[in-house]
């Protein structure tokens, strides 16, 4: 698009009779061109940015929201959400005696440390604050080692060059109804790039990121590793987030060039709404890598157990020869959550690798789905994938699904699929218990050592909490 | 240590236990023998407090307290242990963690320290010799793909290391080889001691001749019957239940 063209339709956008003064810092509800360009502007965005949402915007007109998923959906009114809100709207406690007591509660019962709970729980904290100063160091580090560690505002400020290389490249704003929303709509996320020959010093985690605060519920995050580059990233946290945003509709997009790395770790725990199924979060996320380069690798591990409704399936694009995609995946689901999870890996280098390990538990009345896609491409000489989709039921009031997809162009393919369904028994459970084991302890150590294969693949004391977040996740599902 | 009074249970509103009555002392070992169907599961699931066998009538007292209302876990952590006739799998639960937050749970109840993971190996290895298991046992799921023979000695090795006061074996002798059959009597002649109650349920003699009980009884449709010492196991092996 021309910039002319550009300029025409910032005008047209004001016959919708949308004024807003640029110095206000929320938008009223509602979306239309205005507030996109609203966005923009306050953000400060060169022209190639403004002209991709406003793309995807108008694409986004044209599409329905997608209802192909095993899950209840109450119809979203994109005319009710603010798209737009200044860093600091999210109001601030004096202290932690304002905050909810069932989140504090929960913070207990994991050993969330005390000056990390009030930060979680947005209380007001003063600056000479622990994490601050880690925080310090931790930039210096990555700094020394030339890797770019930031907000997606930031980075497109500091590097639009990359940001204009790489944005969409891996999740087109075509892609889907919430990635098209997303690509127009989204306010900040983070931005990763990893220079040749880098082997990133530290795990990286959103946690660390100075302005962490309010990334809002249009997160955009990207991730670049250049050749022979090495990251490992970390997303989220075991403690649950105090959120007032019922719809979550992210896009992550990796890049993986010759012989690069990324492991991509998430622990998701929001608000799944109450034992009675009201309120929670809606987590519509894309997450996609490209392996570009040959001898690339990208690796998702995620541990779903918050939000009401979760759809996500973390994919790689498997471009490179010899490239790998791995994807790790513990799904848990009680009361009246529902998960509709799982993943794609796209064959189109020659002698690529994939392995699925996807782990779902469904407890209470909750419904948990795992959703895969192998495709093997005419061009993808030997390639090799390897799937293992295990269910565990606790309760009869519950559902687990399955819905592989094999589809296989080039007769050298390798393809395997393993998949099983169990149950906690009655009997399992008489037998932990006659040991001395109480119920719960005794639902949590079967539960972790279904998991174990997914737990192996996160970082040693995430792991840790992993554990102790599932069987938070669980009180209360037997007996 | 442990007193059965008049007790009657139902499973599925079938009642099958009629009224049975028995005292086991500390440093005694009972044996109940009886055919197919006479209660002897059901006694033991409702020793051990098993959701579903419901007690209608009577009273279990362990240490002079009542012990009907509690949970299987709040008896086991009392020391009651059930040997198990069918011990179940458990996929994916590494035998040595079982073992080991069994054992924590009990030591935590009894306000004692709880093992850390070395000191827990030292114990574990201990008893494994004396059941004749090697340590790949520990690394494996509980119990999933063990064999009969295998599956029983773990039972053992479980109430070794738990140390039980009471201790429940319900046809821990069925099924196994003679080898077996000799482990498994001799992990229980070793926990036999003046502090201890030990009572075998079983459906032959076999198990009696490794372990000398000082009491025999017989359960036919839900009552003891008769009661002895091992002569009357004897009798029995040669006569069968249909003498009685």
């Amino acid at each position: 698009m021309t910039n002319k063209m550009i300029h025409e339709s910032i005008k047209q956008s004001y016959q919708y009779g949308f004024t807003t003064d640029i110095e206000m810092e929320t938008v009223p509800p509602g979306l239309n061109e205005g507030v996109i360009r609203f966005i923009s502007a306050k953000k400060n965005e060169p022209l190639f940015l403004l002209n991709f949402r406003l793309q995807a915007y108008r694409h986004w007109l044209t599409l329905s929201a997608p209802n192909w998923a095993h899950l209840k959906i109450e119809p979203i009114d994109y005319q009710a959400i603010s798209y737009y809100s200044a860093p600091k709207a999210k109001k601030l406690l004096k202290s932690l005696d304002e905050v909810d007591p069932k989140l504090l509660e929960m913070y207990e019962k994991l050993g969330v440390p005390l000056h990390e709970r009030a930060k979680l729980a947005g209380v007001a904290v003063d600056a000479v604050f622990d994490s601050v100063s880690v925080a310090t160091t931790f930039k210096e580090k990555l700094k020394e080692a030339g890797v770019i560690f930031c907000s997606f505002s930031e980075a497109v400020q500091s590097h639009p060059d990359l940001i204009e290389k790489y944005l969409g490249s891996v999740v087109p704003y075509r892609d889907n109804f919430f990635a098209t929303l997303n690509s127009a709509v989204f306010t900040d996320g983070s931005f990763v790039y990893i220079p040749k020959g880098v082997r990133c010093p530290m795990e990286l985690s959103t946690y660390f990121r100075i302005n962490t605060a309010n990334t809002g519920q249009f997160e955009r995050t990207l991730i670049i590793a250049d050749d022979d580059a090495h990251v490992s990233y970390l997303e989220g946290c075991t403690a649950p987030m105090r959120d007032e945003n019922q719809l979550h509709a992210a896009v992550v997009e990796l890049v993986a060039h010759k012989n690069a790395t990324i492991k991509y770790a998430t622990v998701q725990n929001w608000y799944p709404g109450d034992e009675n199924g009201k309120g929670g979060i809606y987590n519509f996320v894309t997450k996609r890598g490209t392996c570009l380069g040959d001898h690339s690798k990208i690796s998702w591990t995620q541990i779903e157990t918050g939000s009401a409704i979760t759809w996500k399936y973390p994919s790689v694009v498997l471009r490179g020869d010899y490239a790998v995609g791995e994807f790790y995946s513990v799904a848990l689901t009680n009361h009246f959550q529902q998960a509709d999870t799982g993943t794609k890996m796209i064959h189109l280098g020659k002698n690529t690798k994939s392995t699925i390990i996807s782990k779902g538990i469904s407890a209470g009345r909750a419904q948990n789905s795992y959703r895969g896609l192998v495709r093997v491409s005419p061009m993808a000489e030997n390639a090799r994938n390897y799937s293992q989709c295990d269910s565990l039921l606790i309760g009869d009031q519950c559902g687990a699904h399955t819905y592989p997809t094999l589809d296989v162009k080039n007769p050298s393919a390798q393809i395997e699929h393993e998949a099983t369904t169990s149950k906690i028994s009655d009997d399992q459970l008489f037998y932990c218990r006659q040991r001395g084991i109480s119920q719960e302890d005794a639902v949590s150590m079967i539960v972790n050592g279904f998991c174990k294969t997914v737990f192996q693949e996160l970082p040693m004391e995430f792991a840790v909490e992993a554990q102790k977040l599932l069987a938070v996740s669980l009180e209360g599902s037997v007996g | 240590m442990l007193q059965i009074k008049n007790l009657h249970a139902t499973v599925h509103d079938t009642q099958i236990l009629k009224g049975i009555n028995l005292s086991i002392h500390a440093g005694e070992v009972h044996a109940i023998m009886g055919p197919n169907g006479s209660g002897k599961t059901t006694l033991s699931n409702v020793l051990a407090g098993r959701d579903g066998y419901v007690v209608t009538q009577g009273d279990i007292l362990f240490f002079g307290k009542n012990i009907i209302a509690l949970t299987p876990e709040e008896r086991a952590v009392m020391g009651f242990f059930l040997g198990m006739q069918y011990p179940v799998e458990i996929p994916g639960v590494n035998n040595s963690y079982f073992l080991k937050t069994a054992l924590n749970s009990i030591r935590k109840a009894r306000g004692e320290s709880e093992l850390d993971a070395f000191d827990f190996m030292q114990l574990v290895k201990t008893h494994l010799a004396a059941v004749g298991m090697d340590e790949k046992f520990l690394k494996r799921s509980v119990n999933a793909g063990f064999s009969g023979g295998e599956k029983k000695r773990n039972e053992i090795l479980q109430m070794m290391l738990l140390q039980p006061k009471m201790a429940v074996l319900d046809e821990t002798d069925s099924g196994l080889d003679v080898d077996a059959l000799q482990m498994v009597a001799k992990g229980v002649n070793t926990l036999r001691d003046a502090s201890r109650g030990i009572l075998l349920i079983t459906h032959y003699q076999r198990l009696l001749t490794y372990v000398e009980p000082d009491f025999v009884h017989v359960l036919l449709g839900g009552k003891i019957v008769k009661s002895g010492d091992k002569q009357l196991a004897q009798e029995i092996e040669k006569n069968g239940y249909g003498a009685l």
